[in-house]
């Protein structure tokens, strides 16, 4: 038997008898991260990182949640189980099953490069593979974190210069404080839509590094605010909510900004290229280091990349998911569709 | 090509005119004479030729990536533009260039003459020495591809600034036919006079589209006639020449060699601007008529005679040799006409007849008629106003006719290109004939950006089968197509041809069976055809 199947409810573990990432109800859910599309309500009891844990329970509530720590082993059922740090965002795992001496590892969401608040990307070892591949073509290369740092913070400065407010919309668990933790604080004010101060919250509570942020509410003195840089979800963009900041510059970070047509029909005066996901040669990194012989691929152009893979040795499959969140592409549909749907927050 | 790159995102980041005018202008400002001078001709549409075909790019990138072609196409299929694509897959350049702009576009010129192997070196050089926005730039200039969102007038705009030349003199002086290679900075904008060139047109003013005729406010202000759909041309004699410029800045004097006979009628020194229109029968052909003419660089003497060209003259730039475009209208009208009465027939020069009406009503009266006359609307111009330079709102104004509709199904869809890359936007529509589709028309424009989007997912979601980069689709989608002309078309399936066709609605709320039949499709081309 497998040591992980795909059904229509999720990953499974026949032999520990538990999911990971599930999109329906389930009993037993192990989960690699906290975003809407990996973490869903309703499931019986859950497993996350004791770093995933503070978010899942803002905003999933009351549920039953155990933790574990990155690296730590545990036995369920007939399964040997550990999650490892995956890079994506602060607290995000793959999980390492091995039943049988035969161990297959679920990626979760991923990135390679070190974001200075996530624990850093570890490859696992292992037998089979189940990566997804949101950027899995040849033209996402991600700038280095140095370079959109500079760019964003000169963006800033430069708008601060000129008295105006600089709008940044980024998904408000991960990318709006791998944002934050890279602005230069001396530049002006740093304002939050709520949303993504919730999480700031969470966050630093749990010891995450932040600069200091304030929340944009009724009443706020925005005249005192001159200049400051106001991160918020994309969605509160162009909606009633931003038309307060008046004639603001307005930009979002992500990885489909590497696109030229996506990033002038975005509509936002910069797009900075920036991602939680791995890029092409990122992918290929990652899943040469785990030695697996065996490549499921998920969610992005599986398609392709798979095609990629089997030319490169691998013995690879595409795996249809469910997941459909902060940067995903669902197979076959354009670009456009998904970053203008942002994710569910 | 760092400060070209650097100027080429500033427009590319913004939609703000003002703020593309400053970004020009600190270019014109700062730049090599060299560079500026081919950042002027590159943004008036006068482009390096393609040299190297886009399959040897495309080979020559996707080894040096060392990826498979397959997955090449497959990422462009994705990106949408072949420069960008080529750009992004590289590996990053490892060696770095302060090569200006100029540089870059002679070292093309002189990579063309190279035999295959050292022009491929060659080129993936330069890849290897360019950032990431600059090898795009540079690969658009190979493919003969480079296009930007700065229009003529923005364009004027800014070097008026960054030189101190007032506008029109500015945009007189870029007019015409010269190139990078024929002309240098001094000489095309600081030298002698614009009109030094005898064969240099004036800049061409252009209408606004009227939406209601209150907008006019007084209709004693203003001179109306009919809107000719043919080719705005420009006809220029002087010193014992003609020369004849297309809107776009085209000489095609060659093509229309009946407007040499103008000289026999008119003096030297005498710019004429009008339309070019197939005649017959003391009234115009229909466009169709004039389209083998515009593309043929000379012309058969069968072809002469069964589309004989006129010039409907309606305005005077240029009156023994003196540039009177600042004259106002009703006395160039004036003068135009003293030129033009009493020509006879076989001059190949007709005065655009004016259109006489008292009241707004009159107006609206004669743009319903227009059709019947072979034209395609009113043109509104302002007794008092100058002959102004590109497109400015106010004296001049077009009221076309409402154009000829039919309901009709996609059966067709393909993606786009740059802007559009990723997006479905080119469809073919059908009509119903008894229980079989007929496609009839493509047509691409219409629609917003949001409306495009929500397509692009229902193609995505209904597509039966794929024909290369041609989706068929379920045939659900009813659009509301708009056109301005149409005829009998031997080359169509449906047997018409459709001049303009655009989507002026979705129409979600229809039906598939209740749109149109070919049999509609015939009856409109009895009547309009």
């Amino acid at each position: 038997m497998s040591v992980l199947t795909f059904t229509d409810r999720g990953i499974y573990c026949p032999a520990g008898d538990f999911f990971i990432d599930p999109w329906r109800p389930v009993s037993r859910a192990l989960i690699t991260h906290g975003h809407s599309d990996h973490a869903r309500g309703g499931m019986g009891a859950y497993l996350a990182t004791d770093l995933a844990a503070p978010v899942m329970r803002h905003r999933l509530g009351d549920i039953r949640l155990d933790t574990i720590v990155y690296g730590e082993s545990r036995r369920i059922g007939g399964a040997q189980v550990s999650f490892h740090p995956a890079g994506h965002v602060p607290g995000s795992a793959q999980i390492r099953v091995e039943v049988g001496g035969e161990v297959w590892v679920v990626s979760g969401d991923y990135k390679v490069v070190d974001d200075g608040l996530s624990t850093p990307w570890e490859p696992v070892r292992c037998h089979a593979f189940i990566s997804e591949c949101t950027f899995g073509l040849p033209v996402f290369r991600w700038p280095s974190q140095e370079d959109i740092a500079a760019d964003l913070n000169a963006w800033w400065s430069a708008n601060a210069a000129a008295g105006r407010f600089s709008l940044l919309g980024a998904y408000s668990l991960g990318k709006a404080q791998r944002l934050l933790h890279m602005l230069d604080p001396a530049i002006a004010p740093i304002l939050t839509h709520g949303a993504v101060e919730g999480t700031n919250e969470v966050l630093r509570a749990q010891g995450l590094p932040l600069p200091p942020t304030t929340r944009v509410v009724a009443g706020l003195d925005l005249k005192a605010q001159a200049g400051a840089l106001v991160v918020c979800p994309p969605s509160a963009l162009h909606s009633t909510w931003a038309r307060k900041f008046g004639a603001a510059s307005t930009a979002v970070a992500s990885g489909w900004m590497a696109l030229r047509g996506i990033r002038r029909r975005r509509g936002t005066d910069r797009g900075f290229i920036m991602s939680d996901h791995a890029d092409w040669p990122g992918l290929n990194e990652a899943i040469g280091e785990t030695g697996a012989h065996k490549v499921f691929v998920t969610h992005g152009y599986t398609a392709a990349f798979r095609r990629w893979l089997e030319e490169q040795g691998y013995d690879a499959g595409i795996v249809a998911t469910d997941y459909a969140g902060d940067e995903v592409l669902a197979e076959g549909e354009a670009p456009a569709d998904i970053i203008d749907e942002d994710a569910p927050e | 090509m760092k400060d070209f790159a650097a100027l080429y995102a500033r427009l590319d980041q913004t939609t703000r005119t003002n703020a593309k005018i400053a970004a020009l202008a600190d270019y014109f400002r700062t730049a090599p004479d060299a560079d500026k001078l081919w950042t002027v001709a590159l943004f008036s549409g006068r482009r390096p030729r393609r040299t190297i075909t886009a399959t040897s790019l495309r080979d020559w990138a996707a080894e040096k990536a060392g990826l498979p072609l397959w997955l090449f196409e497959e990422s462009h299929g994705v990106v949408g533009d072949l420069s960008e694509t080529i750009s992004l897959i590289l590996p990053p350049a490892t060696r770095e260039s302060d090569q200006p702009l100029s540089y870059w576009i002679a070292r093309l010129k002189e990579l063309s003459a190279l035999p295959e192997a050292e022009r491929r070196q060659g080129i993936l050089d330069a890849w290897d020495s360019l950032p990431g926005p600059e090898r795009f730039l540079f690969t658009k200039l190979l493919t003969g591809s480079f296009r930007v969102g700065v229009s003529q007038t923005l364009m004027t705009k800014a070097l008026a600034q960054a030189t101190g030349l007032p506008e029109p003199e500015v945009a007189h002086r870029l007019m015409g036919d010269w190139s990078p290679e024929t002309t240098t900075w001094a000489r095309l904008l600081h030298e002698g006079e614009a009109r030094d060139d005898t064969a240099r047109p004036y800049p061409f003013y252009l209408a606004y589209q009227l939406d209601t005729p209150e907008d006019l406010g007084n209709p004693t202000d203003w001179f109306a006639e009919l809107k000719w759909d043919g080719i705005r041309g420009q006809l220029i004699l002087r010193e014992g020449r003609h020369h004849l410029w297309s809107r776009g800045e085209d000489l095609i004097t060659d093509r229309f060699p009946e407007l040499a006979r103008a000289i026999d009628w008119l003096p030297h020194g005498t710019v004429l601007d009008g339309e070019i229109l197939a005649w017959a029968d003391d009234r115009p052909m229909t466009f169709n008529a004039l389209q083998p003419r515009i593309g043929r660089k000379t012309v058969p003497k069968a072809l002469l005679a069964s589309a004989p060209v006129v010039l409907m003259a309606y305005d005077l730039l240029e009156q023994d040799g003196h540039d009177i475009r600042l004259t106002p209208f009703a006395e160039r009208r004036q003068r135009l006409d003293a030129l033009l009465t009493d020509l006879p027939p076989e001059a190949p020069l007709r005065l655009s007849p004016p259109v006489r009406f008292e009241t707004l009503d009159d107006l609206r009266a004669a743009r319903l008629r227009a059709r019947e006359e072979g034209a395609e609307g009113l043109m509104l111009k302002r007794l008092a106003s100058p002959y102004g330079n590109g497109r400015k709102k106010g004296d001049w104004w077009k009221w076309k006719v409402d154009p000829l509709t039919i309901d009709a199904v996609m059966v067709y869809a393909q993606a786009g290109s740059g802007r559009r890359a990723n997006l479905f936007t080119d469809f073919t529509f059908a009509v119903k004939h008894g229980n079989e589709l007929v496609p009839f028309t493509k047509a691409y424009s219409g629609l917003t950006d949001a409306e495009f989007r929500q397509i692009t997912a229902w193609v995505n979601k209904h597509t039966v089968q794929k024909f290369g980069p041609v989706r068929q689709v379920e045939p659900a989608q009813v659009f509301e197509i708009g056109f301005e002309g149409i005829q009998a078309s031997p080359r169509h399936k449906s047997g018409v041809a459709l001049r303009f066709p655009r989507m002026l609605r979705w129409r979600k709320d229809k039906p598939v069976d209740e749109i149109d039949t070919l049999d509609t499709l015939k009856d409109l081309l009895a009547a309009h055809g």
